[in-house]
């Protein structure tokens, strides 16, 4: 057998950064397959020695609840969260934005974030999957084109704290995608759009903080 | 700024990429949907009986009661499905309208229609299907559905039927992968499915949608053997609830899922898991008690 199907990942011996995708439980491979095709050479992060060598890490669509449960379990979580507060680039997309909120509202008891984006998110926020939707969003950080974005039980931003920055709005003025430093996150899943516009601009903060570094 | 939409099938699809590298549980009640939440169930499967108790006690098996399928969706946070008869589309009608998030049109149960699968296109809410081969999965996939699991034999304990099951599927699609074009209409034409899902399915050499495997999983070896042979998640019908000690057994299930590659995983979390479901083999059964011959 493949061992993680290591097929699908694309470049895994590409030359650009190293960039990590938690891949515990969700749509990890789909980021990773996007995240190899801008040339960054990915590493499925699962156990706290995959945490070592990566400049960025992503974290994917799936349940916040799970990989909450499992990150703690197999001892990854506290690895990441001393990544994060030294500054590591993260990108978040649904319950990867619940993972790297500092508040959280609507979660089941016990339930932990690894924290660092001064933003207040409330799980599930739109209801059960039929009212899970796709629309156009106008991000201007990511230039004029609208983001055609796909929100899947998704959480939204219910507050944003002074050191985060909202990018996108729904037309009812829900803040949906916010940034801080080298913290990226969003609502909905630009992993399964075909618009790699978000991850281009997570890679960007990744290549400055490795040139930073050097 | 555009209209939103909502029912697309980018949406209903996405939803079950999400809960890929993930355990669906069945409950009855819900202190064991709470139960499976806390144990890192990436979401329940509402149901009164169990397949299990469906098999022991006979009888035609419905859609579940709307009073059930609400505490269950009242009390946990994680996806709630809830399964309809195959054909029935009124049950289907039904659990949309309970706001479900997935709709299991399940041999489970007892089939509302011998000839006609539910047209699914026309709901908001998803649905997932059971299949035994690649054709089945096509031919569902082409009536709407979302997510596909093979089904396996529901309420035995007994692995074999799910590992066959997901065995022929990976098996045609590798065979589709090598096919010229002209192969592809014959292929289309023999495993009685639409020329395009065939042509789509030899050239991503993967199914359109998620395909989870369902059907006999009780131990957290078979869910990893399940995601090694391919699948991208499983559901665990009687298996936890039916063992000794489901909160132990479920949560062992959910990490052997993920670590499906780590033997040293699935050995550690396999200790002192107490009694497994006692299980009936497949070969035991006489045909008409085979659930995984319902639907075609």
């Amino acid at each position: 057998m493949v061992s993680l199907r290591d097929e699908s990942l694309g470049a895994t011996d590409a030359a650009g950064p190293t960039v990590g995708v938690l891949a515990l439980q969700g749509d990890f491979r789909e980021h990773a397959r996007v995240l190899g095709e801008l040339g960054a050479r990915v590493v499925l992060v699962r156990r706290p020695e995959d945490v070592e060598g990566i400049d960025g890490l992503v974290i994917p669509g799936g349940e916040s609840t799970v990989m909450d449960k499992l990150s703690r379990a197999f001892g990854v979580a506290e690895p990441l969260k001393r990544r994060i507060a030294e500054g590591l680039p993260v990108y978040g997309t649904c319950a990867g934005l619940i993972m790297i909120a500092d508040t959280l509202l609507d979660t089941i008891e016990g339930q932990r974030n690894l924290g660092g984006l001064d933003v207040v998110v409330r799980r599930n926020a739109f209801g059960s999957q039929n009212q899970s939707f796709e629309t156009d969003l106008d991000v201007p950080a990511l230039g004029e084109r609208p983001v055609h974005a796909v929100f899947i039980r998704g959480p939204v931003v219910e507050a944003v704290g002074e050191r985060a920055t909202p990018l996108a709005t729904l037309a009812d003025g829900r803040v949906v995608a916010v940034e801080q430093g080298n913290l990226v996150g969003t609502s909905f899943h630009p992993e399964i759009q075909g618009d790699h516009r978000f991850h281009e601009y997570f890679l960007a903060k990744v290549r400055a903080a490795v040139t930073a570094a050097a | 700024m555009s209209t939103s939409e909502t029912g697309s099938s980018r949406v209903k699809r996405g939803l079950a990429e999400m809960l890929k590298g993930g355990v669906i549980m069945d409950v009855v009640t819900p202190e064991q949907a709470r139960i499976a939440e806390d144990a890192g169930a990436v979401a329940v499967m509402a149901l009164e009986r169990v397949p299990a108790d469906i098999r022991a006690q006979g009888g035609v098996a419905r859609m579940s009661d709307p009073d059930l399928i609400e505490a269950i969706i009242a009390e946990v946070s994680i996806p709630v499905m809830a399964k309809a008869r195959i054909g029935h589309f009124v049950e289907a009608q039904v659990l949309q309208a309970l706001d479900v998030d997935y709709i299991d049109e399940s041999e489970v149960l007892s089939p509302a229609d011998y000839v006609n699968h539910i047209d699914k296109w026309g709901f908001t809410t998803p649905f997932v299907c059971g299949a035994t081969n690649l054709g089945e999965a096509l031919r569902r996939i082409n009536e709407g559905a979302a997510m596909i699991r093979s089904k396996g034999e529901a309420g035995t304990g007994d692995v074999s039927e799910a590992t066959k099951h997901i065995r022929k599927i990976t098996s045609e699609i590798n065979q589709l992968k090598s096919m010229t074009r002209d192969e592809l209409y014959v292929a289309a034409k023999e495993l009685q499915a639409p020329y395009e899902l065939v042509l789509e399915v030899a050239e991503t050499g993967k199914l359109p949608v998620v395909l989870f495997t369902a059907g006999g999983v009780a131990t957290p070896a078979d869910a990893a053997m399940m995601m090694q042979l391919g699948a991208d998640g499983v559901f665990v019908g009687s298996g936890i609830f039916k063992s000794g000690n489901p909160e132990q057994r479920a949560a062992a299930i959910v990490k052997a899922t993920t670590f499906y590659d780590d033997p040293k995983v699935v050995a550690e979390v396999s200790r002192g898991l107490g009694e497994a479901m006692v299980g009936i083999n497949v070969g035991d059964l006489p045909a008409p008690h085979r659930l995984a011959e319902r639907g075609w």
